[in-house]
């Protein structure tokens, strides 16, 4: 901004000596409070050239928001909702988002600018200083209030009738009860649901793909199959919290790898099924490491070692995953010898 | 002002004649005034002073992102069917129609892709919330790194905590409700959590959810605690928060004229009408583009929630992730007894959740107990002026972030391509260790500062000049400052350690120590002992060093 256009009269008659000079005024102490710095002009508030370059800067950008506002509303009925487009760097966007979202987003910005602007260049920028008062009361104002508590306090006659005072607080503690109360029906009681699953025993292992009872033969080395117990369908009222439980993962080992006696009792073949849902918070694990049968959940990373009776060989799980005995019926098929014997999913107080 | 029944006075009378002639604002102001008394609120309000410091906005972040999040929320909520019953999706994204989905689910999509904006909005309201904990985040440092939580604010630091933890569960009920696959994770993680309370963990559950995991009802649930419950306490909050702000009159930074009895800035008319109201228009017009270029919770992309189904990078919202880091990284303990199972692996983690949150919640009542200080603060500290103390918020800040690491730990795993055991047990030591040296690291770092300033004071500003003398020595040149400058650098006060006193009494018997005493002294000694803070210069001190002329 050059000055030379600056009409001499507008040209303050006296520029801060104190900047960038050095001044102590105070020799008796120079680190006391020398007070406010007299203001410094703003070119807009010597120069009305530049001032009227502000207000149009501040219009403009007001004029801007009109203009984005009505983008808005043409992108509102011209652009059809399911059409996308490419935006380099960024990919491709549902076009009417984007389209609605910049606009949207041009008209409050530049609403915004333009009153910053305003108020940075053209308001007046003198700093005022306002005094603060004490927020704690006089002491006469003190004394009268706690006279007029004291005074209160007497005539409710609180303090002298010790019978109405106590069975006041007695009925005052007790009715909130009725409220806890009312919170009982917001759920049944556990009992011992979180031990039961709908498997049982003659139940049949049902390919969560195919929906298809499995076999021994679809059960390939290497693979981790899922499974559900026969009966339970996606539009079942209760799947989701059946499923929540029953939740199965099948693989196959070779019978010489399993290193957990009671594992390779209670497989097939080498076929062994363990509950899916992982034993630290109920998380589905996902994940299967073929050549060393290792199962990791993905949310906390707990690993399990499925061909040493699925122990906790990583992670924050807190116990191995409950097995599923499974053997093959008359017709061939994998079915469950009985339910899970130990409660599945996350810990709990009465798990034992 | 004067009754109908005493002899108006010839003021009244004088406005009563004029009013026909008052304009029309004036008169809406008159009749206002007589119900509500504007004018009276106005005299003190509409040229308040407000200091002008660029750390002052990050509170206007917050309460801007609230607001948004409160009007596209009501916006949303127009559309969204808070309902777990299973429909199935005719809607017009090809890829899931046929889909067995929850109808709250299945609104999202409709929000999403058949109503026009419906997609913005809930984007804006998602990118709000995180811009909204983000700034709560950074506000509270502001205030907490300048003392701004001392008397007479300790209340308002409260409110804005409370704010913060209110924040996070608004969030994270409000990302589960669309019921999608990665929410439903974060949502079954909250019931894994609540089971392993000791004794009531499985009631409490059971209540939550109206049953078993996932039953019916939580999303109903979750949406009156996200649209009412929560933001309800949360609007109180934020009214307190302000009227307070208001009251207490803002702090401000030492400099010339300012004094812990004055405020000095420009008034609310007009400048910070016009620089806090634009600044509400420039916070929703950015995050409004940000919701337009930057997708956020991609719901149709993750699929609706079946508990036995999971995606990879399974993450929560940013402020949750410091839990997430807790649960990740804790030895899976199990203890059990007599039948029962104490899941210490998960309890632990629940129990240290809020004990992290509280832990920066009090520090204000610690400090102003070592202190003893009962006097009202309205100059702000430089963080280097409060060496422990900032040296305690670094360290905290760095506990938070080892916990995000924690909770991360698979995507660190994945873009560092590092092992995650070694990332797990790095959290698991760095949990412990990485605050103790952050705090000993930037308390030294403010008593380097202090000394600085404390040069710079008594010895002047580093001129860059370099002179050389007539007999060949280089010296470089210090600039003396400015009074503005010394007064600023040496206003801060300094505390003196507090002394226990004397243990015998005037009667020479002796006086019981209580414990607490001797905590107090201790760690009063540790705040303002010796070698726990630089002494700022005196007077005398510059007088000496600068009566003598060339010596530096």
């Amino acid at each position: 901004m050059s000055s030379h256009d600056i009409p001499e009269e507008n040209l303050p008659a006296e520029q801060d000596t104190a900047h960038g000079a050095v001044t102590v005024a105070d020799e008796e102490n120079p680190f006391a409070d020398p007070g406010l710095p007299p203001h410094e002009h703003r070119v807009q508030d010597i120069d009305e050239q530049a001032a009227r370059r502000s207000e149009r800067t501040v219009a403009m950008l007001f004029t801007v928001s009109m203009l984005a506002t009505l983008g808005f509303i043409a992108s509102y009925v011209t652009i059809p909702t399911d059409k996308s487009i490419f935006v380099f760097p960024i990919g491709h966007l549902s076009a009417m988002n984007f389209a609605l979202g910049l606009t949207l987003g041009v008209a409050l910005f530049a609403i915004g600018a333009g009153a910053v602007h305003w108020a940075r260049t053209l308001m007046s920028d003198m700093e005022i200083a306002d005094e603060r008062h004490p927020i704690e009361a006089s002491p006469e104002v003190k004394t009268k209030v706690l006279a007029d508590f004291k005074q209160g306090a007497k005539e409710s006659q609180l303090g002298r009738r010790k019978l109405i005072r106590n069975t006041m607080f007695g009925a005052l503690a007790l009715f909130p009860l009725s409220g806890v109360m009312l919170l009982r029906d917001l759920g049944p009681l556990p009992g011992t649901k979180l031990r039961h699953t709908l498997w049982s025993k003659g139940k049949l292992l049902v390919n969560m793909n195919t929906n298809e009872p499995l076999r021994p033969s679809d059960v390939a080395v290497g693979s981790l199959t899922f499974a559900k117990p026969e009966g339970l369908e996606e539009n079942n009222e209760d799947f989701q919290t059946e499923i929540a439980k029953a939740a199965l993962m099948i693989v196959r080992l070779q019978p010489d790898n399993i290193k957990d006696k009671r594992e390779l009792e209670w497989s097939h073949q080498g076929i062994v099924a363990f509950s899916k849902i992982c034993t630290h918070v109920g998380c589905p694990i996902s994940l299967y490491e073929q050549q060393t049968h290792h199962v990791l959940c993905p949310c906390h990373q707990s690993t399990f070692d499925l061909s040493d009776g699925a122990r906790v060989i990583f992670g924050p799980a807190g116990h191995a995953l409950p097995q599923l005995r499974i053997g093959v019926n008359a017709d061939g098929y994998l079915e469950a010898l009985g339910d899970f014997e130990e409660p599945v999913g996350p810990a709990f107080w009465e798990r034992g | 002002m004067s009754t109908a029944s005493t002899n108006p006075n010839p003021a009244g009378d004088a406005a009563g004649g004029s009013r026909g002639r008052a304009p029309a604002g004036e008169r809406l102001a008159d009749w206002a005034d007589g119900r509500l008394g504007v004018y009276t609120l106005a005299k003190s309000n509409m040229r308040k002073i407000f200091p002008d410091h660029w750390s002052f906005m990050l509170g206007e972040v917050c309460l801007y992102s609230f607001l948004i999040i409160i009007l596209t929320g009501v916006y949303l909520t127009l559309f969204f069917h808070p309902s777990m019953n299973e429909v199935v999706y005719h809607g017009s994204y090809v890829p899931l129609q046929g889909q067995m989905m929850s109808e709250a689910f299945n609104s999202t999509l409709h929000i999403s892709f058949d109503v026009r904006g419906g997609l913005l909005i809930r984007q804006i309201h998602h990118w709000a919330a995180l811009v909204f904990l983000a700034g709560m985040f950074v506000h509270m440092m502001r205030v907490f790194f300048t003392g701004a939580f001392r008397k007479p604010r300790e209340i308002n630091w409260v409110f804005g905590f409370l704010l913060f933890v209110l924040g996070m569960f608004t969030g994270f009920t409000g990302y589960s409700l669309p019921d999608d696959l990665l929410s439903g994770t974060g949502v079954r993680f909250m019931e894994g959590a609540i089971l392993s309370v000791p004794i009531v963990g499985t009631y409490l559950s059971f209540f939550l959810f109206g049953g078993q995991f996932p039953g019916g009802d939580f999303v109903a649930r979750f949406y009156s605690i996200h649209i009412l419950l929560l933001p309800g306490i949360m609007l109180g909050l934020v009214v307190g928060h302000l009227i307070l702000v208001v009251y207490h009159k803002h702090t401000q930074f030492a400099g010339p004229g300012k004094t812990n009895n004055n405020v000095v800035g420009m008034p609310l008319m007009p400048v910070y009408m016009a620089k806090a109201g634009g600044f509400f228009f420039l916070v929703f017009g950015v995050i409004a583009a940000v919701a337009a270029i930057a997708q956020i919770n991609p719901i149709w992309a993750i699929g609706p929630y079946r508990p036995d189904q999971v995606s990879t990078g399974a993450q929560p919202d940013w402020y949750m992730g410091f839990s997430e880091g807790l649960i990740r990284v804790m030895p899976g303990w199990e203890v059990n007894f007599w039948g029962h199972t104490l899941v210490l692996g998960v309890f632990i983690p629940l129990v240290i959740f809020p004990l992290v949150l509280v832990a920066i919640a009090v520090y204000p009542f610690i400090e102003a107990w070592v202190t003893g200080d009962r006097r009202e603060h309205h100059i702000l500290d430089r963080p280097r002026n409060a060496p422990t103390r900032t040296a305690f918020g670094a360290a905290w800040i760095s506990w938070y972030f080892v916990l995000l690491v924690g909770g991360g730990n698979d995507l660190w795993a994945t873009h560092f391509h590092l092992s995650i055991n070694a990332i797990t047990w790095f959290v698991r030591i760095a949990f412990f260790v990485v605050p103790v040296l952050v705090f000993i690291a930037a308390k030294r770092i403010c008593l380097g500062l202090q000394r600085r300033d404390r040069d710079k004071v008594l010895h002047g500003r580093e001129s860059g000049i370099i002179k050389r003398l007539p007999h060949g020595e280089f010296i470089e040149v210090h600039e003396p400052l400015s009074q503005e400058q010394l007064h600023t650098l040496t206003s801060h006060e300094q505390y003196q350690p507090a002394e226990i006193g004397p243990t015998v009494d005037e009667n020479g018997v002796e006086r019981k120590i209580k414990g607490s005493e001797k905590l107090r002294s201790k760690l009063s000694g540790a705040y303002y002992g010796d070698a726990n803070q630089i002494p700022k210069p005196t007077v005398e001190e510059y007088k000496e060093i600068t009566s003598g002329h060339g010596h530096h």
